[in-house]
Parts: C-alpha cells; structure tokens; sequence
C-alpha cells in the first residue's frame, strides 16, 4: 500500500525523533529527554496513522478501548515494579512487542491469501516476522517465569534436547518453504508454524540458568526488532522497518558486548555447557582454608586499616536487593572520612548498567560509580576492598591463559587491594563455575559468609558502635 | 510493487547499519536504560496493528489487530515509562552529589 504524503513526512519525523532520541540516550545528562524524545516520536507515528485509513465509529472504539487498556497495564505495571523485578519486566514488555509482530504478520498473510496474490519477498518476510515474533513472546514468557522464581530454576535439561530443538525449527522452516512453493491450506499452515515457533521460544530458553538470562532477554529484544521490521516489510510501512532495524541492530551489538564482558560466547550460552561447568571444582571448594570473618572483624579493618575503601558490587546484592544497605554502609564510612568508590563491572547485576540503577535508587551519587577502565589501577593504592555478592568479575583466573571459562575477560583488580572483605553466602563458585583462588588468600581476604544485605547492615551497625 | 520492496530493502539495510553505528558509542552505564528505551521503540509494532484493524476486511483479522494493539500499547507505554523511572534515578543521584 501506497502512504498518503502527509503521513509519509510524519512518519519520517517519528523515525527521525527515534534516531535522534537514541543518540541522546548516549549521555546521562540528556538520556532521560532522550526517553521523551523517542515517546513522542511514537505519539506521532501512533496518530497520524488515523488520518491515513478512514474507519467507522465502532473501530475506532473498540481501538481507543484496547488502546487505553493495554496502555493502563504497561503504565501501572512499569510504575509498580521495583527496580531488582526490572529485568524480568523488560522481558514481559519484549515478549508481548513480539507477539504483537506475530499476529500482524499472520493476519497479513491470512488478507493476502484471501486477495489471492503475494510476493514472495514479502511472503518470506511475513514467515520471518511470524517465527522470530512467535519465539520473542513465548522465549520472553519463560524468561519471565525463571526471573521471578515461579518455576522452571536453573537450567531444566531433558535427553537429545538439541535433536528435539533443531526437528522444530527444521519443522517450522519446512512449514514455510511449503507455503511458499504454493501447496494448499496455507493458512492453517501458517499457523501451525506459529505454534511451532512458540514452542521453540520455549525450548530455547528453558536450558538457560538465571545468570544468563540478561543476555537472553537482551538478545529476544533484538528479535523483536528483527520481527518488528519484517512485519512493516509485509505491511509495507517504513516507520515499522526503521524503528525496528534500529532496535534490532541495538539489541545485536547490546547482546554482543554483554556476551563478550562476560567471556562467554553466544553459542555457547544458547547451544551448549548446560550443567557441564563448575561440578568438578565445586567438590573440593569446602576443603581449603579461608580466613572468615565476623560482621565486627570486618568492621575493625574498614574503621581502623582502611582510608581509601572500593566497593564491589555483583550479582548477589542484586537478588538480594542490599544496594540500600551499601548506600547505608558507604555513608556511614564518609561519615567518618573515609573516601568510599564504586567500582562496577560491566556486566555487574543482572544487565549492563544495572547495578548504576540500583545504587543510583539507592541514592549513590552518579560521580562515585567507576567503570572497570577507569578503576582498575587505582586498585594497588586502595587500602580495603569490598566485595559483595560477585565472584568471577573479581577472579584473577581470568589473568591466566588458558581454557578455563572465563580466560581473557576483563576483570576489576580487587586482588591488588591491601585487603580484601568478601560478602558472600558460601564458597560456591560463580556460574563460570570455577574456584575462585581470592577466597584463600588468608592474608589479604576475609570472608564474610552471610547474606548480602543482613552482612552489610551487620558491618555497619559495627562500624557505627565502634566510631 | 517490486519497486516498493527494493526501496524498502534500501531503507532496511541503512536503518540497521545507523542502528549499529548509534548504538555501539553508548557507555556501559545507560546500556539497561538504553535496551528499555529501545524495547519501548519497537513497540512500534503497535501502529501496524492499527493499520490491520483499520483495513481488516472479516471479524478474524479485526480480533488479531485488537490484540496486537493491545500487546503494542503494552509493549510502548511500559517501556517508555520504566524507562523514565531508571534515568530519574540518575538525574535524582547526581543532584544529591
């Protein structure tokens, strides 16, 4: 279909504030505008397409009433959910984007092969859009499931699990290039190839531990892009492609760089080392000395040893919510002048970026947050380190050549510190699963075995009793 | 038609080369505001499940349209909002610094 020129020029200003509102995504200072910007690019792109199809008053409706329920439930969801839910939320608001893309696919090719004619480009666009949409919202859906601890934890596994996940796809694939070479029912096919690829969105998925899951969701968000994109290809709609090429390309180089900080390939995240890690220098773990420490110990070495002190916050103080006890802690330090830093890895938390949210809800002011590079020397000339809930972004295996998991991925120096506080549960390795020699170091380290937040409210209450 | 798809492809390949070119200059810090803004925009898909609605010829394809407008809504009005609520927080820390 052919856009009218007023709706073409306004579609092209909704692209045009989407590109511009990315770019200023790329600065603290203006991301927030930036935000605002890409909204009201939406606004336009949202209205102006009244303008361009004429419709009765009952369409219009039963469009302004689904409009303003769906748009109740995103507002009220995204308004409640607290920021340690956030991935899990990102995830819901992905999925449903990709079932959106899904079912205008289909029902574009259900209006075509009732028209009687189609173009093979846009039917396989129609067929991209509907597996890659159908795998987002159901692949998001169990993404979900597993972040907010309803069922399915850990990695769920079952026999020739990939055998299974490559007939589906195969299946699915078959299912188009039937449709395609112009066999009959193509309709109930179409569907059927819906069904198949919410099926393997499920499959994926399932195999994929809680740590993994960030780039899970960030790569399901890049598919949704992907699917967006193909369905404004069958609709014939640029605002579609465009919007959803940059969200695709996002999310491609996003899942890219979270993949790499964390040493682990892609392919390997999706199609393999389910399970196969970690087992082996798990078991003897417990068996070597580790100097641990009480809450009041820890508390003695920061007050009285330590001037300069860097926390290190991980994944563990993110599940368990504690980044208002840091804040409590880091306050209760200044308060008794010492010079308190964040260093953040960047993939800290559960996304990249995360853990800045967290402690900047904790009111961490943003200038006391370090990344890894502008951090890591001045671990040598830093009296006490902190680390809370993190494990491989502090292993100094990672320094070593080799084949273990995490070989060649940048870590913070927490090793080169005086002294080292470690805040963890148990010695159980990372999910890299491979032992972390930090933790033995009886000179330097003290393990705090606790959980995050009762650990660090416990040294605070110490510190406090002893200034 | 086939002119229609080639201009298209054109468009396709350059938003997603500018995508890739906006996207790898942004710092480790705003990738998670960045991933919730971008998972706002392709909340687009909500103005093609108008445009279903708007030129569905038979109750079916209308029901379809409804729903993927409701998912859209979802999708747009969720992202954006969270989205704003994680880089309030920054502007609320720096303020406090």
């Amino acid at each position: 279909m052919t856009l009218g020129t007023g709706t073409t020029l306004a579609y092209l200003a909704a692209v045009a504030l989407f590109i511009f509102g990315i770019r200023l995504l790329r600065s603290p200072q203006t991301a927030r505008a930036g935000n605002v910007v890409a909204a009201f690019g939406m606004l336009i792109a949202f209205v102006v397409t009244f303008l361009e199809w004429e419709a009765d008053a009952l369409t219009l409706g039963l469009i302004a009433a689904v409009t303003a329920a769906g748009s109740l439930v995103g507002a009220v969801t995204a308004r409640r959910v607290p920021m340690t839910s956030m991935p899990q939320f990102v995830a819901a608001f992905n999925g449903v984007g990709g079932g959106a893309a899904a079912l205008i696919a289909f029902s574009e090719f259900y209006e075509l092969q009732q028209a009687g004619h189609a173009n093979v480009v846009i039917v396989v666009m129609i067929f991209l859009a509907i597996v890659i949409g159908a795998v987002s919202f159901s692949g998001s859906a169990i993404a979900f499931v597993k972040l907010e601890e309803l069922a399915l934890g850990g990695s769920v596994t079952f026999p020739l699990q990939k055998v299974v996940n490559a007939g589906v796809f195969v299946l699915a694939l078959a299912g188009g290039g039937y449709v395609l070479a112009g066999g009959p029912a193509p309709v109930a096919v179409a569907a059927g190839v819906l069904a198949l690829a919410l099926l393997l969105g499920i499959l994926l998925v399932i195999p994929i531990g809680g740590a993994d899951m960030p780039i899970v969701i960030s790569l399901l968000n890049a598919f949704t892009g992907l699917a967006a994109a193909a369905s404004g290809f069958a609709l014939g709609n640029f605002v579609l492609v465009v919007a959803g090429a940059l969200v695709g390309a996002s999310g491609t180089i996003l899942t890219y760089l979270m993949s790499g900080a964390l040493g682990r390939p892609l392919s390997k995240i999706l199609f393999g080392a389910v399970a196969a890690t970690g087992t082996g220098a798990a078991a003897e773990a417990g068996e070597k000395p580790v100097t641990s420490g009480s809450p009041e110990d820890v508390a003695a070495t920061l007050a009285y040893d330590a001037d300069s002190i860097i926390f290190v916050p991980g994944y563990g103080l993110a599940v368990a919510q504690a980044q208002g006890a840091m804040a409590d802690l880091m306050r209760t330090l200044e308060a008794q002048g010492k010079d308190v830093r964040f260093a953040i890895h960047p993939v800290a938390g559960r996304m990249p970026g995360h853990m800045n949210v967290l402690l900047a809800e904790a009111e961490v002011p943003a200038e006391k947050m370090y990344d890894l590079e502008s951090i890591n020397d001045e671990f040598d000339a830093t009296d006490a380190v902190v680390i809370v809930g993190a494990n491989d972004v502090v292993n100094p295996v990672a320094r070593e050549d080799g084949d273990n998991p995490i070989a060649g991925m940048p870590i913070l120096n927490a090793d080169h510190a005086k002294r080292v506080v470690i805040v963890k549960r148990s010695l159980s390795p990372g999910f890299a699963g491979i032992d972390n020699p930090l933790f033995y170091d009886q000179e330097r380290t003290t393990m705090l075995f606790s959980d995050a937040k009762a650990g660090l409210e416990g040294v605070t209450q110490a510190v406090k009793n002893q200034g | 038609m086939t002119a229609q798809i080639l201009t298209q492809l054109v468009v396709l390949v350059l938003a997603i080369a500018l995508g890739l070119e906006l996207i790898s200059r942004v710092p480790a810090l705003l990738h998670t505001p960045l991933m919730s803004a971008t998972n706002a925009i392709h909340g687009i898909v909500v103005v093609g499940a108008l445009v279903i609605v708007l030129t569905a010829d038979d109750t079916l394809t209308t029901v379809i349209g409804l729903v993927a407008v409701f998912f859209g809504a979802v999708n747009v009005v969720g992202g954006f909002v969270v989205t704003n609520r994680m880089l309030e927080m920054f502007r609320g820390g720096r303020r406090r610094g």
